[in-house]
């Protein structure tokens, strides 16, 4: 099962290392990773997606909890809370596909953000469901490249995450 | 100011009056400043021994262990000694140079990240590059390294910051800025009540003791509840001497090498109460097979100890010498008598009867090496500060010296660092300058460290190393005997030092033992001495440590003896 953690730690130098160290150490494999400052300049927020394998990952939010500079761990429910991804994509499109390409990209409502001659970028955010959707539809008229940023995600309802 | 001087000035503050180190080109400016300081140096001969001292320095007193090192390989040599405190959960603060900051990340003469060395060994760690911020780091390190679950804090100071001039007063006590750092100390009061009933049911109920009852100072606590509830008590290698081993409630060690009725009445108990463990898995073996009929309650300081290994039914997050009294009010308001657990208690008793640490004499007079550990704690009557190093020596002195009080015997438990004992001997010695601090070692530990005899002689620190020399790496060897097909595989010590001239050497006193009836009377003029000795005890070669649980096993795998 994958988890969501979402880990407000100070933000200082080397605070990336402990914590990327600690989920190596511990046996775990970080799925993907966003950091970046929060509404505070002192604080960032790390978004962490882990598998959980052998041991429960209530393992590495204790071990995380213990690191001086992690002021919060959440462990976000799928269903309590909204998550995001950002993907680009390049895609090959000539004047035969590219209005096929518009096509798909209006139902995502996903934005084309530089066009050329044989490619267009895409940008589009959504769940990682709707991202891999997104992308398998693409994937036929030729994938040049693509990004994801990884997952974030925020608690539904008034409270902080 | 200069900020060297404020670096000693902190130190003082928080108490600091023994640092072990080793100087070099990155901490001059610090040692130039300790030139005309107050506090107290010792010179080590490797880094490593520093670290060490440090360690046992703590262990035996109770307070932060300091250590220094310089830049690059001097503090690369204290990463074993930090390492080793961290398992054992010592409260350390080393302070080690850098190279300038503008030459960080250059591969500068003497460089080494050892911030990033030491991240996985360390409960935190500085790199400081804004002078500014140094005595407000040096009290976040004390406080950090002491409180909570203790461990060992780096404080990484490149050498051009300890040059800056920065405004001191040592009246203003910087504020600490540790937002994320909260222990718990007090534990849930519901969980206590829980505890205290399961306890009050309990038929057979054990309490099984480690290093962080010493490490709270919680012994009387501990002593306290066990006595009230008539629970007999076993207790880990680094929690030996958290309860006295001569109580009638005593089992000894438990364990691989833990005595018979230790690890009987935890295999026969429906009550565990674990304090201040980790059910590291020299104690449990084969983990589903652990206290199979038993319940558990942990209580601890560290929430990650919690259902780590074993899955505990009541967790009691806190520290032992608030949480212990609080269970023993719960207990009292039950009013229970304890007398209905007699069978229990007697069935401890006839344990220790039929199955006790039987050490079988040699019939040609050798000397065997657990006799000589009984005969070491019958001439310092059980009261001396005992040191060990790290394999059969260690499992011995653990099984045959009884220790009464905590803070008496220093082992290197959760890393089993060899050439630890006599470093932190000299440094619990540093600790307890009064006390008789022995060192148990084996020939092959004793080599590691050996050169810090200079730093005993140096400061007059009376050590007694009692080398039970076999010649051999005496565990690797009896693993090989009896799971490798006897392929003893480069564990033979063919050349050795000769022991006694080698501490006359170093201006120590040295002693050779080869018959029993000579061990008494050596014993007695070594630790008589004012000197430091290395006694060099020649015992049977081929003995091996019982009782023994193969790692990985049960109870039904344990080797009562010697066949």
């Amino acid at each position: 099962m994958k988890h969501t953690l979402s880990v407000l730690v100070e933000n200082k130098p080397g605070v990336l290392t402990r914590v990327a160290g600690l989920f190596a150490r511990r046996g775990f494999n970080i799925d993907s990773l966003v950091v970046a400052e929060t509404e505070s300049a002192a604080v960032s927020r790390m978004t962490i997606t882990v598998e959980e394998q052998d041991q429960p990952v209530e393992q590495v939010t204790k071990q995380l909890h213990k690191l001086i500079n992690v002021l919060k761990i959440t462990d976000l429910d799928p269903s309590g809370s909204v998550e995001r991804e950002l993907l680009l994509i390049k895609v090959k499109a000539d004047a035969e596909s590219r209005s096929a390409i518009m096509q798909i990209v209006e139902i995502f409502r996903a934005k084309i953000v530089d066009v050329s001659a044989e490619v267009l970028i895409v940008e589009m955010t959504g769940t990682r469901e709707k991202v891999s959707a997104f992308m398998e539809l693409l994937t036929p008229f030729g994938v040049v490249e693509l990004m994801r940023t990884g997952r974030i995600a925020m608690s539904r309802g008034k409270r902080a995450t | 100011m200069k900020a060297a001087e404020v670096i000693l000035e902190a130190l003082k503050r928080e108490g600091v009056d023994t640092i072990f180190g080793f100087p070099g080109g990155s901490v001059i400016p610090l040692y130039d400043a300790l030139y005309n300081s107050d506090i107290n140096h010792i010179l080590v001969r490797h880094e490593q021994g520093a670290g060490h001292m440090a360690d046992g320095y703590a262990r035996a007193s109770g307070k932060v262990g300091v250590c220094f090192a310089t830049s690059g390989p001097g503090a690369t040599n204290l990463v074993t000694a930090i390492a080793n405190a961290y398992m054992d959960s010592v409260p350390m603060v080393a302070i080690t140079g850098q190279v300038s900051r503008h030459l960080i990340g250059l591969d500068s003469f003497q460089e080494a990240d050892v911030t990033g060395i030491t991240l996985p060994i360390v409960k935190h760690s500085y790199l400081v590059k804004d002078p500014t911020t140094l005595t407000r780091i040096i009290r976040e390190a004390f406080h950090i390294a002491s409180t909570g679950r203790p461990g060992p804090v780096v404080v990484d100071i490149p050498v051009d910051v300890t040059k800056e001039d920065v405004e001191f007063d040592s009246a203003v006590l910087p504020a600490m800025r540790l937002p994320g750092y909260k222990p718990n100390l007090k534990g849930h009061p519901k969980q206590i009540r829980a505890a205290a009933q399961v306890i009050a049911a309990a038929q057979r109920p054990v309490i099984y003791a480690g290093g962080g009852v010493i490490s709270a100072n919680a012994s009387d606590e501990l002593r306290e509840l066990a006595v009230y509830s008539q629970i007999p008590v076993t207790a880990t290698l680094t929690g030996k001497g958290c309860f006295p081993e001569d109580h009638d409630l005593s089992m000894g060690m438990l364990g691989m090498h833990g005595t018979p009725y230790a690890n009987y009445a935890i295999s026969r108990s429906d009550l565990v109460i674990a304090v201040g463990v980790r059910f590291d898995d020299r104690v449990t073996g084969k983990l589903e097979a652990f206290a199979p009929e038993a319940g558990f309650v942990h209580i601890d300081i560290d929430p990650a100890e919690i259902s780590k290994n074993v899955v505990v039914d009541i967790p009691i997050v806190g520290d032992a010498k608030t949480v212990l009294p609080a269970l023993l009010a719960e207990l009292k308001k039950l009013d229970l008598s304890f007398d209905r657990r007699r069978e229990w208690t007697e069935q401890v008793e006839t344990w220790k009867r039929e199955h006790p640490l039987a050490v079988k004499e040699a019939e040609n007079g050798d000397i065997m090496p657990q006799s000589a550990v009984k005969k070491i704690w019958e001439i310092t009557d059980g009261e001396a500060v005992v040191c060990t190093e790290v394999g059969q020596n260690q499992m011995w002195a653990a099984q045959h010296y009884l220790c009464r009080h905590p803070r008496t015997f220093i082992s290197s438990g959760g890393l089993g660092t060899m050439g630890f004992g006599f470093p932190a001997a000299i440094g619990a010695q540093v600790a307890r300058p009064d006390a008789l601090v022995v060192d148990i070692a084996g020939d092959g530990s004793f080599q590691m460290t050996s050169q810090e005899l200079a730093t005993a002689v140096q400061y007059g620190l009376p050590v007694k190393v009692c080398i039970l020399n076999n010649q051999y790496l005496g565990m690797v060897r009896q693993w090989q005997e009896l799971f490798w097909d006897k392929h003893y595989s480069q564990t033979c010590m063919e050349c050795q030092p000769d022991f006694v001239k080698l501490a006359e050497a170093y201006g120590a006193e040295g002693y050779r033992v080869e018959a029993s009836t000579d061990l008494e009377g050596v014993l007695r003029t070594a630790f008589a001495s004012d000197r430091p000795a290395v006694i060099d005890i020649r015992v049977k070669r081929e003995a091996n440590v019982f009782p023994m649980i193969p790692a990985g096993g049960t109870i039904h795998d344990m080797m009562e003896r010697e066949l």
